[in-house]
């Protein structure tokens, strides 16, 4: 099966969230057999199915003095925060091909997190009833999909750089009272975000049985998606 | 009639909450339309419609907790 890598670099949460939808079309018609996008986002705060407004600590002219948007979507799961320094990575992936399981699919995105930090050096764990992957009691990546027609999107998000863990603040992550970490924070070194870009995107082919990963086709692929995207 | 029944969501769900629904009872639908979401703490699931027709019954409404096998709605 194969995997259409997309790298949006450094971008909006809005037209990533278009770009997700754009590409769940195309894994849906058959266009392609899946996608991976990997993004950074400028600061946001998404608020899941389950959220709880009471969950966003500060007031609107606070998020709007710092230039946080927020946006209510379709994921499961409670408040997050998205910003520069935090991978995220949405599989588009059609569980028809994989399994027909939530659970599962669940687990898979927490194996492969957990495998790509242990190659960083940092141990990490799941925790029973508590989706998502932590060191210790605190929490380095978290996880909201929706899956429609048995495909996959959103996904996991992972706490690369120390600096904008502050704005977890701003909230209550995941309606829980937990701390977040990050690898640099564990490491007390610097990650180049790439390296941890480029071991995700071995670990998502490899662990879902995924063929070659085209990373050729980005320019291609994702030039008028984007476009489409952003309209 | 074709009854909507949720289906197995994965090992370990043994229940979720609905959600949305995306037909109201008299509305027209099409098979593999979006017919109603359910959400679990961390995944939301779309059941799309089984069939065409029109809904004639909702058994369950928002916010209400419901399990695999469960009847949501009647169409027909």
């Amino acid at each position: 099966m194969d995997c259409k890598i997309f790298d949006l670099g450094l971008i909006q949460f809005k037209p990533a969230w278009y770009f997700q939808k754009e590409a769940f079309k195309a894994v849906k018609h058959g266009y392609i057999d899946s996608a991976l996008i990997i993004c950074q986002h400028y600061p946001v705060i998404t608020l899941g199915r389950c959220a709880n407004r009471d969950n966003i600590l500060c007031s609107n002219k606070v998020l709007a003095f710092k230039g946080i948007r927020v946006f209510e979507i379709e994921r499961g799961g409670d408040v997050t925060y998205h910003g520069p320094g935090q991978l995220t990575i949405y599989p588009i992936f059609n569980l028809n091909y994989l399994k027909k399981d939530i659970h599962w699919y669940l687990r898979q995105l927490e194996e492969i997190t957990i495998n790509s930090l242990k190659d960083f050096g940092i141990t990490s764990e799941r925790r029973p009833g508590l989706t998502g992957v932590w060191v210790g009691n605190k929490k380095i990546a978290s996880i909201g999909i929706t899956v429609k027609n048995w495909i996959t999107y959103h996904g996991v998000s992972i706490n690369i750089k120390s600096e904008d863990l502050a704005n977890f603040k701003l909230i209550t992550p995941c309606g829980l009272d937990i701390e977040m970490t990050c690898l640099e924070k564990e490491l007390g070194r610097h990650i180049a975000i790439t390296d941890l870009k480029n071991d995700l995107i071995r670990r998502f082919g490899g662990s879902l049985s995924f063929g070659s990963k085209d990373a050729s086709a980005l320019g291609v692929k994702t030039a008028p998606l984007m476009e489409e995207a952003r309209r | 009639m074709t009854k909507v029944v949720l289906p197995d969501l994965g090992e370990g769900i043994e229940k979720a909450t609905l959600s949305y629904w995306y037909f109201k009872v008299g509305e027209k639908v099409n098979e593999k339309d979006d017919l109603v979401e359910l959400a679990t703490d961390k995944a939301t699931f779309n059941l799309p419609s089984p069939a065409t027709g029109t809904v004639t019954e909702i058994f369950f409404q928002e916010g209400d907790t419901v399990k695999p096998g469960d009847t949501l709605a009647a169409i027909e």
